[in-house]
């Protein structure tokens, strides 16, 4: 376990990789069973070999080795032991290789797990898989190799950023870049459909487990990634716009387009040409996003290493990648057989409307983000696109997206009639109406309650659909249990995630409402807001492990009775020279009462302290909807009929429920 | 619905417009990041958001060892003045002072110390040189909001009535100064 062995395993992946990417292709085109068959094997040795790799560096951390340059700039001695590992991906070389490793973990598991694919298909996604992760070994050994000595050694390193020590960002990469990189393998379908020329229905149910697991992680990454901005940053916020966080939106939106795309593929056949086009689109903007934030170009409040000499490798890359595809698809697409034809109003038709919906959003959000850069190269003009922009061009386009996703699960497919839907949906129509008149006296502002509104329509049409197809309330609940027995788990999944948007937004509606006061106060002054008295009782000295704090305390009265004790501090890292703010919440699932300590002033006899109070109501839904969701997408994917291999026993599931 | 037949001229046109549009935006990043590297394009110095305006209301406490100033100060000057914020804590501010010295001598610079302890900010100053005419200290950055700064260092150049002519989010080098800061404020002068 040395740097050099991790260099060496590097190197070999990077070789595996490039013999993983051109010797099946070759087998595939000509039928060779024994070519063919190296695909898997391959795809397994790269991935032990890039785990191996990953494992030195964080050996490398543990240890303190320090003739590591990536961990001498980014460790110290004093670091405590769970931010030296997760500290290895906090930076821009072990961040690389963690993602060259997901990715290789991907190809092993469309090898291992993959075994009842057709052979030459099976071949072809691993190719594919094995050329994108070959690009990435190589700029990782090239441009920003992890494994990089220093001489002499130094006796401690740099130590990391101070705000990346936490928790919640520790985890937030590597399962962010697993739904990112996710991705990559329904990009290596479409490929490799491509390639082939064919796209059938068996093909949408052997892509959409994996555009399935990669949108779940996406899913909880970002709603991670939210909720440190969140309790981290201090500002009492969750979504600033920020490029690096509309680089993860945009995939996530289009991948969310594609989970429900090629569930027409799946069943009807239709949508087949835009499906594949999804998939590389969805994988693109993820490679893109990487390129964004790592080359400099977008400016953001999570400064990278920014480098154009790697942004230049990265683009080339890119070039490869989605030039390669995307002239790939330009040729063979107009050669692929149109599928099955439906009427406008039909589970498709609505579909392809949420898909429309979907990619007008991702759309908008692109175009937020590029604009800044673009008009500063065209025209020399610095321009800001910030919230209000966003927020102005996302919610019309989120509200009939979510009206119509409350109908979409109970359409028929093919032809359908309106009338019998809206039947079912009488008592969900009534809730909504209700939360419509109470939202409008609570709130005042058009946005927040047409988006309370639509979010209750989403949650009660969910529980409408589960509870029609159980026939609950119509019959004894004994039949409806069996019912609930028998019926397929993706069923639930899809009620769940819906259910899940909803309560995100539901959240967002309420977080609009939030209060925040920022007061100087002295030690036992008292001040009001949202109905609560915050106190300030006591400011102490604290000593952290590589830190010293100041502590805080606040007591927060309602009507004279203690709701809680908040502790918000502030931490100075000597080594960095930087201070962060430790935000205390008490939450009771309802809201959020959330305190920051700001700067000191005055002289130390009499010092009065600057705090920031907020009060967020709803606020924890946003990140429990996201975990819900991602949970639907994963009951969903547990469903027997995603296996490939039993798809016969759930068709008489269905004609039970549709009767 | 979306895929009805049509003619396959028309077909392939469609198809062929992904790579078109991926194609025009690779060409696009590869010029900024040329532009990048020869520093003729600078994609974070978007945030201008007082340019062209009167510099905001402030008055700000003195930081050894010179003497604060307020807005007033700064409205009725006849010459142009650099506006530096800097912090000790900061590492490009460290980088950019040997120039900011080099500067001084061709353009009055003000510095104001933002989010600094006093005693922080002098030794900085002692050590680094000083630059500055007069300093100021933002010890709870509330100035720095009013003036759109998102982190340091961050330089204005004020214009003669205390119009903000010019900014950057990113550490003074020469070639600002020959290419961009000293043309304009010689354009100012007259």
């Amino acid at each position: 376990m040395n740097p050099e062995l991790g260099n060496f395993a590097l190197a070999l992946a990077c070789c595996m990789a490039a013999g993983q990417a051109i010797l099946p292709l070759i087998g595939a085109s000509r039928r060779d069973a024994r070519l063919m068959a190296l695909a898997p094997a391959l795809a397994v040795g790269q991935m032990i070999a890039l785990i191996t790799s990953f494992a030195c560096l964080i050996h490398a951390a543990i240890t303190n080795d320090f003739s590591v340059q990536n961990v001498a700039a980014n460790s110290a001695v004093s670091k405590p032991l769970l931010y030296k590992i997760t500290g290895v991906w906090g930076n821009h070389e072990g961040s690389v290789l963690l993602w060259a490793m997901i990715l290789s973990i991907c190809g092993g598991a469309v090898a291992l797990f993959g075994r009842n694919l057709p052979s030459a298909l099976q071949a072809r996604v691993i190719a594919v898989l094995g050329g994108v992760a070959a690009g990435f070994e190589l700029f990782c050994l090239t441009t920003s190799n992890p494994f990089a000595r220093v001489w002499p050694a130094p006796m401690d390193g740099q130590g990391m950023n101070p705000l990346l020590q936490d928790p919640g960002l520790a985890f937030h990469p590597p399962i962010l870049y697993t739904g990112y990189v996710g991705f990559a393998v329904p990009f290596a379908f479409a490929i490799a459909a491509l390639i082939e020329g064919r796209v059938d229905a068996a093909w949408g149910r052997w892509v959409r487990p994996w555009a399935v697991a990669a949108w779940c992680f996406l899913t909880c990454g970002i709603a991670m990634g939210s909720w440190w901005s969140y309790y981290v940053l201090g500002w009492g916020g969750y979504w600033f716009w920020d490029p690096v966080e509309n680089a993860s939106l945009i995939p996530w939106l289009t991948g969310t387009a594609l989970v429900h795309s090629a569930i027409v593929v799946e069943k009807r056949e239709a949508l087949k040409i835009w499906t594949v086009l999804l998939a590389i689109g969805t994988f693109s903007f993820s490679l893109s996003g990487t390129f964004l934030v790592r080359s400099g170009i977008l400016n953001s409040v999570h400064a990278f290493a920014n480098d154009p000499a790697r942004g230049v490798f990265i683009l080339g890359l890119l070039a490869l990648v989605i030039g390669g595809s995307l002239l790939l698809f330009a040729i063979r697409a107009p050669q692929l057989t149109t599928g099955g034809l439906f009427a406008p109003v039909s589970r498709e038709g609505l579909l392809v409307l949420n898909n429309i919906l979907l990619c007008s959003i991702c759309a908008v959000v692109l175009t937020g983000t590029m604009y800044p850069p673009f008009m500063s190269l065209l025209f020399g003009k610095t321009i800001s696109v910030g919230k209000p922009f966003f927020d102005a061009t996302t919610i019309p386009l989120a509200i009939p997206l979510m009206v119509f996703m409350g109908f979409g699960p109970m359409m028929p497919w093919k032809r359908a009639q309106m009338w019998p839907v809206l039947r079912r949906l009488w008592w969900a129509a009534c809730v909504t109406a209700v939360a419509l008149v109470v939202a409008t006296f609570q709130m005042r502002e058009i946005l927040p309650v047409l988006a309370t509104a639509t979010a209750v329509w989403v949650i009660c049409s969910s529980v409408a659909d589960i509870a029609e197809r159980l026939r609950l309330f119509r019959q004894p609940l004994g039949q409806s249990w069996q019912r609930a027995r028998s019926l397929p788990r993706a069923v639930f999944g899809a009620a769940l995630a819906h259910a899940g948007v909803g309560i995100v937004v539901l959240g967002i509606a309420g977080m609009s409402q939030a209060a925040h006061r920022i007061v100087e106060v002295h030690v036992g002054q008292s001040e009001m807001l949202a109905g609560d008295s915050w106190t300030l009782t006591d400011v102490k000295p604290a000593e952290g492990p590589n830190y010293t704090a100041l502590v805080a305390t606040i007591e927060v009265r309602h009507n004279g009775k203690l709701v809680t004790t908040l502790h918000p501090s502030k931490r100075t890292f000597a080594s960095q020279h930087q201070t962060t703010t430790e935000v205390a919440i008490h939450t009771n699932l309802m809201a959020d009462i959330y305190g920051v300590l700001g700067d000191k002033h005055g002289d130390d006899a009499n010092p009065t302290y600057v705090l920031r109070l907020h009060y967020n109501p709803l606020a924890p839904w946003m990140w429990l909807g996201g975990l819900i969701m991602a949970f639907g997408g994963a009951l969903s994917l547990s469903d027997r009929r995603v296996r490939v291999g039993a798809p016969r026993r759930a068709k008489t599931v269905d004609v039970v429920v549709a009767q | 619905m979306s895929e009805q037949p049509s003619s396959p001229t028309r077909r392939r046109l469609l198809m062929a417009a992904p790579l078109v549009v991926a194609g025009g935006v690779g060409v696009g990043f590869w010029r900024m990041l040329s532009g990048m590297t020869r520093g003729s394009f600078d994609p974070h110095d978007i945030h201008a958001p007082a340019l062209n305006r009167p510099v905001p209301d402030f008055t700000l406490p003195d930081q050894a060892p010179g003497t604060g100033f307020s807005a007033a100060d700064l409205r009725g000057l006849k010459a142009p003045v650099l506006v530096n914020y800097f912090a000790s804590w900061c590492i490009p501010c460290v980088a950019e002072m040997p120039v900011l010295n080099v500067l001084k001598d061709r353009l009055p610079i003000w510095g104001i110390a933002y989010k600094d302890k006093p005693e922080h900010a002098l030794g900085f100053v002692q050590r680094a040189g000083n630059p500055y005419a007069r300093i100021a200290a933002d010890h709870d950055g509330l100035a720095a909001i009013d003036w759109g700064v998102s982190g340091v260092p961050e330089t204005f150049l004020v214009g003669p009535g205390g119009i903000i002519r010019w900014h950057t989010a990113s550490p003074i080098t020469e070639a600002m100064i020959t290419n961009t800061i000293m043309p304009l404020a010689d354009s100012l002068k007259s």
